[in-house]
Formats: C-alpha cells, sequence, structure tokens
C-alpha cells in the first residue's frame, strides 16, 4: 500500500514538473515564437508550405479551418479503408494476411481518424505491418495533430479582437506533426524498444517450449514506434490484441512507467499552454487543476476497489484483485493506468477493465462518460473542458443575472448553442447506441459475461466509442457488421460535431469586442469557480448516465455481495 | 463547392507528407536503429540454447509465458484469459480447479496459495509471478529434484526483476528463465 501511495505521487510529480516546460513550448510552436528546433526544422517546414500551396499568413476563417479538417480527416479515413481491404496484395505482409471485411475496415479507419482507436480487430491476425505503419501509425499522428491544432484556433479566438481568422489549419498541422509529436515519439520509441518492445519487420518466429517442446508462435512487427505516438496522442490502439498488457508490448516497469507517462503528458501540458495563449496563466491553472482533482479522486477510488473488494477466496492469499492484471505492474500501477487512460480518452490498457471490480470498473466507465475531460484526448479534452467552463460560467451568470463573460468575451446564444453541441453530442450517442445495441437479436452472443456485467460490458463499448476512447470491457465481441457501422458512425459523429462546434465557436469568440472586467465579473480562476466547475461535470454526467449505470456495474455490486 | 475544390489539395498532399514522414521515415528509422543498437530486444527478445546434442534451439522469449505442469518446474500464472467478472460464477469455478490442482501437485504446503497463482493474467502469457509465488513453490521443487532449497532460492533470486527505481511496479520472478536455469540450460 506505501508502494502504490509513493507511485501514485511520484507520478503525479512527474507530470506536474514536465508539463510545465512542455506546454510553454507548445505554446512556441503554436505562436511562432523561435525555439531551437524550429530552425532546424524551418527548410523542411517551408519546404511542406510550398508543397501544399499555402503560407504562414495565409490565415482562415471558421468555416474554412473546420471544412480542411473535415477534408483532411475523409481523405484518411479512405486511405486506411482501402489498405486494409487490400492488404493482401499489399508488401509488408510476412505472415500473408488477407484483406479485413468491408464492415471492419470502415470500423477501424473510422476509429483512428477519430482518435478513438477502438479495436474490433486484433493487430496480429488481422493487420499486415503496411496496414499497421502506413495507415495506423499515420493516422495516430494526424488525428493528434487536428485535435491539437483545433485547440490552438480556439485558444486563439479568445484571444483576439474583432478578427475573422483563427489561424492556417495546414500550418498548425505541420508545426504541431513536426515540433511536438515526431519528436517526442522518436525518443520515446527507442526507450521502448531497449526495454523489449518489438521492433522488427521480419516475420514471427516459433519456438520449441521447455516442457512438452510444443510449437510457441512469437509475435513481432514494428511495434514500438507505433506505440509510442499511440500513447502521446491519446490515440490508445494497440499494435497487438491485448494492447500494453502484451509483454511484448509493455515489458518491464520502466517501458510502463513511459507510456504511463505519455498518456497524460500532452493533455495536461495543453493547461499551460492554453493559460499562456490567453496571456493568464491562471485561467489555465484552474482548468488544470479542476482535471487533477477530478483524476486524483478516481485513482484513489479505482485503487481501493481493487486492492480491498476483490474476491475473498479460502486458502488464496488476499493481495486484492489480480485477475487480469500482469504481475509487474501490480494493483498500483495497473490502477493508475486505467484511470489515466479512461480520463485521458486515450483507450490503451495495461489490465483487462472487464476483470476488474464492479465498483472500480464503475468509476473507469463514468470518466469515460462525462466526456472524456479530465485531461482528456490531445487537444479534444481540453476544448471538451472549455465547453464545460463556458456552460459553469453560464449558469452562474444565471444565478446573479449577469451576462455570462469568460476571458472578457461576452458568452452569447450562438456561444450556447455550439456548447451545447459540444456536451451533449457524446451521452446521446452514446445512450442512442447502447440502446440500439440491447435491441439487436442475438446480442448475448456477442458478451462473455451474463447479467449485470453482460449489460455493462455493451455500455462501456458504447460508451468508449461515443466518447473516442477506444478501451473495451474487452469480452464484448464487436467484430459484427451491425456494430462495426453503427460503431463507426457514433465514433464519426462523436469526433467531429464537437470538433466543429470548437472550431465555430472560436471563429464567433474571435469575432468579438472584449469588455471590461468589473467588480461584478465573475473570477474564473479562484478555488470557488473550480468546485463550481467540477460540480457541473459531474451533475452533467450524473444525470446522463446515472439510469443506465444502474442497470450495469451497480446492480452488478449489489449481486456480488 | 469551390472551396471545397481547392482545399482537397492540400488535404491530399498533408496526407502524404504525415505518410512519408510518420509511416514511411519515422518507422523506418526507428526500425534501423533498433536493429542496431537492440538486435535482442527488438526482435523479441528471443532465448537461444545449447542442447545436450550440441544443436541450438530457440526455446521461446523471455517475454512470453510458457505453460508449465510438471513438479519439477516452476509453475506460472494460469494461461486463461476470461475477460470475466471477478465475482462470477465461471470464474469462481476455474479458479477453484486451479486450487485443486495446485494442492494435488504439493499436498503438504499448508500455506495460503498466493493470488497470482490462481488468477489469469492480463495478456494471457505473463512471464512473471510474484516473489511470494514463487517462495511458494521452493519447497517441492527442491524435493522433486534432490537439490538443496537454497540453491532453487539463488536460482530464483537471479531473474528476479526488482521494482523500477526501487518503488515502481512489483517485483517478478521470470518463470521460464527459472527453469530453463533449474534445467541447467543457461550459461
Amino acid at each position: 500500500m506505501n508502494y502504490i501511495l509513493t507511485q501514485n505521487l511520484f507520478y503525479l510529480l512527474v507530470l506536474i514538473g514536465m508539463s510545465i516546460p512542455l506546454g510553454l513550448y507548445m505554446y512556441k510552436v503554436m505562436s511562432g515564437e523561435p525555439f531551437l528546433l524550429e530552425k532546424i526544422g524551418a527548410p523542411l517546414e517551408k519546404g511542406i508550405y510550398k508543397l501544399l500551396g499555402t503560407h504562414q499568413k495565409d490565415e482562415m476563417d471558421a468555416k474554412r479551418y473546420g471544412l480542411s479538417v473535415v477534408l483532411f480527416s475523409l481523405m484518411g479515413l479512405v486511405v486506411v479503408f482501402l489498405l486494409q481491404i487490400s492488404q493482401g496484395v499489399l508488401p509488408f505482409n510476412p505472415e500473408g494476411i488477407e484483406g479485413t471485411s468491408w464492415h471492419l475496415a470502415f470500423n477501424t479507419a473510422a476509429s483512428f481518424v477519430s482518435n478513438t482507436n477502438w479495436q474490433a480487430y486484433s493487430g496480429e491476425t488481422d493487420l499486415s505491418y503496411f496496414s499497421q505503419s502506413i495507415g495506423l501509425t499515420v493516422q495516430n499522428f494526424a488525428s493528434a495533430a487536428s485535435g491539437i491544432a483545433v485547440l490552438f484556433a480556439l485558444a486563439r479566438g479568445f484571444r483576439r479582437k474583432q478578427i475573422r481568422s483563427i489561424g492556417n489549419f495546414w500550418v498548425d498541422l505541420t508545426r504541431i506533426f513536426l515540433y511536438i509529436l515526431l519528436p517526442l515519439s522518436f525518443i520515446g520509441a527507442l526507450i521502448l524498444v531497449s526495454q523489449g518492445v518489438v521492433q522488427t519487420f521480419g516475420p514471427f518466429q516459433t519456438a520449441l517450449t521447455l516442457e512438452g517442446a510444443v510449437e510457441q508462435t512469437i509475435p513481432l512487427g514494428p511495434a514500438a514506434s507505433q506505440i509510442m505516438i499511440k500513447q502521446l496522442g491519446t490515440n490508445g490502439g494497440g499494435f497487438f490484441g491485448v494492447n500494453s498488457a502484451f509483454p511484448l508490448e509493455n515489458p518491464t516497469a520502466l517501458s510502463n512507467f513511459i507510456q504511463l507517462l505519455s498518456i497524460l503528458l500532452i493533455p495536461a501540458a495543453l493547461c499551460v499552454t492554453f493559460g499562456k495563449a490567453v496571456k493568464d496563466i491562471k485561467q489555465g491553472k484552474a482548468i488544470y487543476v479542476a482535471m487533477l482533482i477530478l483524476f486524483v479522486v478516481s485513482v484513489v477510488a479505482v485503487t481501493f476497489n481493487e486492492q480491498f473488494m476483490g474476491p475473498v477466496v479460502n486458502g488464496v492469499a488476499t493481495v486484492g484483485n489480480m485477475e487480469g492484471k500482469e504481475v509487474i505492474h501490480g494493483i498500483g500501477t495497473s490502477s493508475l493506468w486505467a484511470t489515466a487512460t479512461t480520463a485521458a480518452s486515450n483507450g490503451s490498457v495495461n489490465s483487462m477493465h472487464n476483470s476488474y471490480t464492479a465498483l472500480g470498473g464503475l468509476v473507469l466507465m463514468f470518466l469515460i462518460q462525462i466526456g472524456e475531460i479530465v485531461f482528456g484526448g490531445v487537444g479534444s479534452g481540453l476544448y471538451g473542458m472549455l465547453a464545460f467552463v463556458l456552460l459553469t460560467v453560464f449558469i452562474a451568470g444565471l444565478m446573479v443575472g449577469r451576462t455570462p463573460e469568460y476571458l472578457s468575451k461576452k458568452v452569447e446564444p450562438f456561444d450556447m448553442k455550439m456548447v451545447c453541441l459540444l456536451v451533449l453530442a457524446p451521452p446521446v450517442l452514446t445512450l442512442l447506441g447502447a440502446a440500439a445495441e440491447m435491441m439487436t437479436p442475438g446480442v448475448q452472443e456477442q458478451l462473455t459475461n451474463t447479467g449485470a456485467r453482460g449489460f455493462s460490458e455493451i455500455l462501456y463499448a458504447y460508451s468508449s466509442m461515443g466518447n473516442n476512447n477506444g478501451s473495451a470491457f474487452a469480452g464484448f465481441d464487436a467484430n459484427q457488421p451491425f456494430t462495426n457501422v453503427i460503431g463507426g458512425l457514433i465514433m464519426l459523429l462523436a469526433r467531429f460535431i464537437p470538433m466543429l462546434a470548437a472550431i465555430f465557436l472560436a471563429g464567433n469568440m474571435a469575432k468579438k469586442k472584449t469588455v471590461a472586467v468589473s467588480d461584478g465579473t465573475l473570477s474564473t480562476t479562484n478555488s470557488l469557480f473550480v468546485g463550481l466547475l467540477i460540480g457541473v461535470i459531474v451533475i452533467i454526467g450524473a444525470l446522463s448516465f446515472l439510469p443506465a449505470l444502474s442497470l450495469g456495474p451497480i446492480a452488478d455490486f449489489f449481486t456480488a455481495l | 463547392m469551390n472551396s471545397i475544390i481547392k482545399t482537397i489539395r492540400p488535404a491530399f498532399l498533408s496526407l502524404l507528407v504525415f505518410t512519408v514522414l510518420g509511416g514511411g521515415v519515422y518507422t523506418l528509422s526507428i526500425t534501423g536503429l533498433a536493429q542496431v543498437f537492440f538486435p535482442n530486444e527488438a526482435n523479441g527478445s528471443l532465448v537461444e540454447v545449447t542442447l545436450e546434442d550440441g544443436t541450438q534451439q530457440v526455446v521461446g522469449s523471455e517475454f512470453i509465458a510458457q505453460e508449465f505442469t510438471s513438479p519439477e518446474y516452476l509453475i506460472g500464472r494460469p494461461m486463461w484469459e476470461t475477460n470475466l467478472s471477478p465475482d462470477s460464477a465461471e470464474l469462481s469455478e476455474l479458479r477453484q480447479e486451479r486450487i485443486e490442482w495446485l494442492t494435488t501437485m504439493d499436498p503438504q504446503n499448508e500455506q495460503e496459495i498466493p493470488a497470482d497463482l490462481v488468477s489469469g493474467s492480463g495478456s494471457g502469457v505473463d512471464p512473471h509471478i510474484s516473489t511470494a509465488a514463487a517462495s511458494f513453490q521452493i519447497e517441492r521443487i527442491a524435493a522433486e529434484r534432490n537439490i538443496d532449497q537454497a540453491e532453487v532460492e539463488e536460482i530464483i533470486d537471479r531473474h528476479t526483476t526488482s521494482r523500477f527505481l526501487g518503488f515502481w511496479g512489483e517485483p517478478g520472478v521470470n518463470v521460464l528463465m527459472v527453469n530453463l536455469d533449474l534445467d541447467g540450460l543457461l550459461d
């Protein structure tokens, strides 16, 4: 228990310590202030702009910015779809894996383009090395960069006065890719390889086992490079089927730490970037603190349940719930990872969430359901959180009868419409999807568990897809035409409705005049506001999901008593 | 419509840039560096031993568990990957079978069974067991092999990884490496 406490404190300290300099650095990437890496990369960067036919001064309004994001993602969707169905005749396929079904290809393409990385396939059996690196690794970079770009646009929107433009999407995309994602992934991937994460284009190996001399297949592939960006970009899609629980994807305590740190690093650092960008670092800090509080409470709740609420079996030493967890990760770093990955819209796992205790699993599911805003996805987490900030400002404004303002901008009807889209699209999609799945005949065949835990598998699956998380209660057999198609559509809508709403919000904010701060202005940096914000988040989440949760994990908890 | 057509070109070319740099250059350069500097790790940490007749044989990967069932070997975690609820009847049944199997193998052992020996891992191929689970088996292995308990203990220690920085993660005993060492197959 002492070890677990030390592990959690150490993790938080390193996270906070690293997120501040990284956040300040990312501000330079966003604003164009000079830095060392830019000098080295400048020729390449300029070359890319020349190729694209754009330049840094060519700024876009919200409509053009949004159109660019959508078309860029659509290209990705088409390419990843085509790669998968035709992988049988494409190179770098030593295992001779055939093309996938059309519905699986659609689901996977939608999943990776939307930064969800829900996986209805298993990497080692369903995808060639070519599909993984040219299709999926690329979208790991691309979807992460788009998310961060939209956040940059929104930050500019708050800062600018009476201007229509919110930045150039192609410039944002290129700079985020070249100066943030590529260098961090490069360093991280090499550390992972040194620990034993595989990285080769060679075929799978076979071994003869020591006892019984049975043939054992050892799956390989260019994994480390993809795994590092999967964590940094809050993508989460594993190279192998069981994700970072698989020892060749996450072999040691150090590799576990590096990956776990990467899950929250960029989303946390973006709070600092935001504060710097709106020229009021306290604004970023207030959001950071609200996220931290929700995160810490969740870690404590999950760890407590896994440590003390596991099954008690006669003749077996009680050390917590080890089902579905690896020995070297233990209860401590498994629970911490599970919380981080569901808080951050990452979705990679180092233990199996379906084998968590009922209430431990409930916390994980709820973290997804409140909208992936506790750090959340890179960029998307913070623009989602900013929607909740505006909602809180709006509610507080109503209470005292004052026009709500945030960062000296009046919050008006159009802004609130965008906020509603941001806040309500994911829960609506989640609940409709889960309800539709429940009504399909033969859905029981897709489940591993029965009863309340079986329903939880479905609710978790649609919460995960409807909030772009990507993790699963993994017993659920998702590779079915209905689930693939509906799930794919939900992932796309859950990504692009909020994203476009954030872009139009940015455009509308940029157009406004600023208003002077007076005594009556609601402070959005003090602890009262942090408390209000947390309250609004929890209430919206609970109102949306309490009925569904009581049929799933809560019923599960009471049946097990 | 006009603006859509104008945007298609940079959209396509951006994706091309991401594909060439992120899919191609990045993946290939990591692969190249990995193969030069960490050839063993990058290729699955395979374990090759010299058999009695002098042939070289790949017997597995350091990080992928194998099934051991004979009492003279260190037994690893169950290789099931159930995704079942820890409280479910199905898992409870599996667990009971496993407890009975372990008890039949070592009837004199009156210690409580460490939890990881009767619960499946996330991957189904967890190469490690806890130090408690290894200690639990020392007496049996020593008796079966007619060697000192201290010798077994020493071998187990040799293949135990400690916590990173002394506190991060949990210590783990590598089952395959211990068994190879017990069989005298490691140099």
